[in-house]
């Protein structure tokens, strides 16, 4: 997967990279969704675990992001995520933007915010541990 | 009581239509929404676990080169099975939203092979309570990802809209 690419299930549930969103202050490309039937949880609001994909997602290509920047063409796998959720997701716009805290030889740490129309108040945030090993030979 | 009994809160609604016990609980969510769309289903439960599953979909792949899951499918499957392990616990229904959840993911999930979580709720507070789950493709002794949470009980009136 390249940062500018996004997989089936991101792309079934509606995730797009945000037109203007490129970071370029050392922060990730911001990933955005609208509320859709298909992401919601209790009446009214998003699921807990579409919030958990937005972050993921939004970690994934600020590491692969930061990878390309670095010129290291490594394998990522997800090791373990951590969220806390602080605030109910409406039925609006979800935007989820990852900073790459440190991205050594083997383990790189994300951290990940989500939020809605005000980024001042973020409706989830989270940290991400990523194993990077190199690609094996075809 | 009639569909339109203008005394039911939003969550007494949601809470008549859940039914009674763990099964239909399941049926319920799973019927609408997200959990509709990944399509979980109710497995089996005990006095304090609930099982759910969802088979492997194309649309539900994190890497095509692979065919091995999102971990996002998974993560909504152990947040909908420790959610549900509280009420399996308690036997009532009760508003609640997620405060917490940590996932390691163990192994990669096999592809095409459906995931099935077993959650359970090993204490419950007055205001919260404490969860933990599994996620497995058929064998629970070599899981693929493995979850704690903490829910919070909150009242009913801000639980849905």
């Amino acid at each position: 997967m390249k940062s500018t690419e996004l997989p089936p299930y991101a792309r079934a549930l509606g995730m797009e990279f945000a037109p203007d969103g490129d970071g370029g202050d050392g922060a990730g490309p911001v990933i955005a969704m609208d509320f859709i039937p298909q992401a919601m949880g209790r009446p009214g609001f998003f699921h807990g675990g579409v919030i958990g994909g937005v972050l993921e997602m939004a970690g994934f290509v600020a590491l692969e992001a930061e990878l390309e920047r670095r010129g290291m063409d490594v394998r990522i796998k997800p090791i373990n995520i951590s969220t806390e959720y602080l605030r109910g997701g409406r039925p609006e716009r979800l935007y989820a933007r990852g900073e790459v805290v440190r991205a050594g030889r083997r383990v790189a740490n994300v951290r990940i915010e989500a939020w809605q129309s005000d980024q001042e108040r973020p409706v989830a945030s989270c940290w991400m541990n990523f194993q990077l090993s190199p690609r094996k030979d075809p | 009581m009639e569909e339109t009994d203008p005394n039911l809160s939003p969550a007494e609604r949601f809470a008549r239509d859940a039914g009674l016990n763990p099964r239909d609980w399941s049926r319920h969510m799973n019927a609408h929404g997200h959990s509709s769309f990944i399509g979980m289903r109710y497995r089996d439960h005990g006095d304090m676990w609930i099982e759910l599953e969802f088979d492997w979909r194309d649309d539900l792949v994190g890497d095509p080169e692979t065919g091995v899951l999102a971990s996002g499918p998974i993560i909504s499957l152990l947040d909908n099975a420790t959610s549900m392990s509280v009420w399996t616990r308690t036997g009532v229904f009760s508003p609640q939203v997620t405060l917490d959840l940590r996932i390691d993911y163990t192994r990669a999930a096999t592809p095409r092979r459906p995931i099935i979580a077993r959650a359970e709720c090993y204490q419950v507070r007055s205001s919260m309570a404490f969860v933990r789950g599994i996620a497995h493709d058929g064998d629970i002794a070599d899981p693929v990802a493995h979850a704690a949470g903490i829910f919070m009980l909150v009242g009913a009136q801000e639980w849905v809209k």
